[in-house]
């Protein structure tokens, strides 16, 4: 197979991984406060919120795709509400497929750092309590530290779980080259075009990358096997 | 009020209601004592501020740490307070030296070669926490408490979850951190014989509420009270050490009520020392008796008698010129010596035991 990757592959690459890396560290910045509300709280709406979080994992991307279509279009709520701001409307740009994976992905970061502070109980932050650690400082010296195991699997699941979308991101970025074509995407677009030489390539790169990812993942945390989708 | 530990709680938690209202010395060792589920440990987390009790007074030498009446609640974290759990309650992300700093320095970051020599634990600065015996366990565990300065120190069974072997390795600490420190302390057991060593206070706790309240020696002293210290009643007994007998390893020590001998290997640091003497251990008769391998027979008056669980045995009370001896024998024995109140005998004491 000769000339293997184009610059348009190495492109969408590029950008794959560019947006996979922003949603990865947006949803540890939001997903981890919301991991840790939903571990301790004993609020009426643990589970309405917990359903919420893990809705993408069992709707066809395609439906949530539609939805963020029709929220952040011109007419949506979301939409309308940026045009009078004077923003530009979010499908069809890059920051409209951040968006749309950081909803998608958000179980899969959620769910095994829930599990982590699940797992540490409140013993160890009473003993922090009774040596005067504050609430915060509680969780940032004693929650987080203990809960490592998890925010590693839940990085390495959000990265990879991003990497691997293409529902959602047809549905909201459509295929702009350099802007919101990622490889996925890609691969779609080389099969459908009857490029099977640099589908095969680009696919047997997502292949090898998803691979890595898991054998990585099993082998640090064993325990973390039944959280894997 | 200052020099005072001011504990008033009420709380429930599901079937079980805590009824508390206790005003302590806040100074030296109190034993917290009674059955498990007796409310102990939801007592000392409700003064550390675990638990939130509806009614709730708690202060310390006048500071409020919690006073329902005027709404005031300060949460565990600005209670200055060292806890010490039962299972250690390390922090697994640090070692040693980390558990140590990690109170030390949201204190006043002070030294803490002191508290490290105190607890003889300079060797296991470096070590991981999983790496560590049960029994250091709990020792790094009483010095991160110590560590972050506390005015109260909250002890909740530290040494229930070690075995008898690793409890003689940490109770001398625990003496020697009372003695030195004269910190104020809450010490949970359900071991008569634990907080006889430790406590010079004693609070009963039953279902959740005071049943007594007092010096200990008087406490344990007394008859009524006989079943909340099951198998292990018996009497603390305040005595002067005379004289050490280096060649038999004897020591002679002077009471209120006559002498004790005692097998002591070492001379005891201090002049006055305690000893526990229990009920099981005191046996009774009618004479002197010559020709026996007890050491210690004193002569005592009955006061009275208690039966004991299903009445085969009896708890006697014992008058030893002022002095309470409790002496449990069958109440065969008791109809078979006619004893009675009033009745003058001899209480053979099989074993006492020094407890500092």
């Amino acid at each position: 197979m000769s000339a293997a990757l184009t610059a348009a592959d190495f492109a969408a690459l590029w950008l794959t991984l560019q947006l996979a890396a922003v949603v990865t560290l947006l949803l540890l910045l939001f997903g981890t406060p919301l991991a840790w509300w939903l571990a301790r709280t004993h609020s009426r709406w643990r589970g309405p919120v917990a359903a919420l979080v893990a809705l993408p994992l069992v709707l066809p991307p395609t439906v949530l795709g539609f939805y963020l279509l029709l929220a952040l279009g011109p007419h949506g709520p979301v939409g309308a509400a940026m045009q009078a701001l004077g923003l530009e409307l979010l499908p069809f740009t890059f920051a409209g497929l951040v968006v749309a994976s950081v909803l998608y992905s958000l179980p899969f970061v959620v769910q095994p750092l829930q599990n982590a502070f699940e797992a540490i109980g409140p013993r160890p932050l009473e003993a922090a309590a009774t040596l005067r650690a504050g609430p915060l400082d509680r969780f940032f010296s004693v929650a987080l530290p203990l809960a490592k195991p998890g925010l590693i699997s839940g990085a390495i699941l959000g990265f990879a779980h991003t990497v691997g979308e293409f529902g959602v991101v047809l549905m909201i970025g459509g295929n702009i080259p350099g802007r919101t074509r990622v490889a996925s995407v890609l691969v779609y677009d080389h099969v459908e075009a009857f490029e099977y030489a640099q589908a095969q390539w680009l696919s047997l790169l997502l292949l090898g990358f998803a691979f890595a990812v898991l054998l990585a993942l099993y082998a640090l945390r064993p325990s973390t096997r039944s959280l894997a989708p | 009020m200052s020099g005072e530990l001011r504990i008033k709680l009420a709380l429930t938690r599901a079937a079980f209601t805590l009824d508390v209202d206790l005003a302590l010395p806040a100074t030296g060792f109190s034993a917290v004592f009674g059955a498990s589920g007796a409310g102990k440990t939801l007592l000392l987390r409700s003064v550390a501020g675990l638990e939130r009790a509806r009614d709730a007074l708690v202060a310390i030498d006048g500071e409020v740490w919690q006073d329902s009446a005027r709404r005031i609640w300060l949460p565990p974290h600005r209670r200055a307070l060292g806890y010490v759990f039962q299972d250690a309650n390390l922090f697994a992300h640090l070692d040693v030296r980390g558990n140590l700093d990690y109170a030390r320095r949201r204190a006043d970051g002070g030294d803490a070669t002191a508290v490290i020599e105190l607890l003889d634990i300079g060797a296991l600065l470096a070590r991981r926490v999983d790496a560590l015996s049960g029994g250091e366990r709990q020792r790094v565990a009483i010095a991160r408490a110590l560590l972050s300065r506390p005015k109260l120190l909250l002890f909740d069974e530290p040494l229930a979850a070690v075995d008898l072997a690793r409890r003689a390795e940490i109770l001398p600490y625990l003496e020697r951190l009372r003695d030195t420190l004269k910190l104020p302390a809450l010490y949970v057991t359900h071991q008569p014989d634990e907080a006889a060593r430790l406590a010079d206070r004693l609070v009963l706790l039953e279902h959740g509420r005071v049943r007594a309240s007092g010096a200990l020696p008087e406490l344990m002293a007394r008859r009524d009270l006989h079943d909340a210290f099951g198998d292990g009643v018996g009497v603390v007994v305040e005595a002067t050490f005379v004289a050490h007998d280096a060649a038999d390893a004897i020591a002679r020590l002077a009471f209120d009520g006559g002498e004790l001998l005692l097998p002591l290997a070492e001379p005891p640091r201090t002049s006055r020392v305690r000893c526990r003497i229990e009920a099981r251990d005191v046996s009774l008769t009618l004479q002197a008796q010559g020709g026996t391998s007890i050491l210690n027979i004193l002569p005592a008056t009955v006061r009275g008698m208690t039966p004991l669980g299903a009445g085969a045995q009896v708890l006697v009370e014992l008058d030893v010129r002022g002095t309470v001896l409790l002496a449990r024998i069958t109440r065969r024995s008791w109809e078979t010596l006619g004893l009675d109140a009033g009745r003058p005998v001899f209480a053979q004491i099989k074993a006492a035991a020094l407890i500092g």
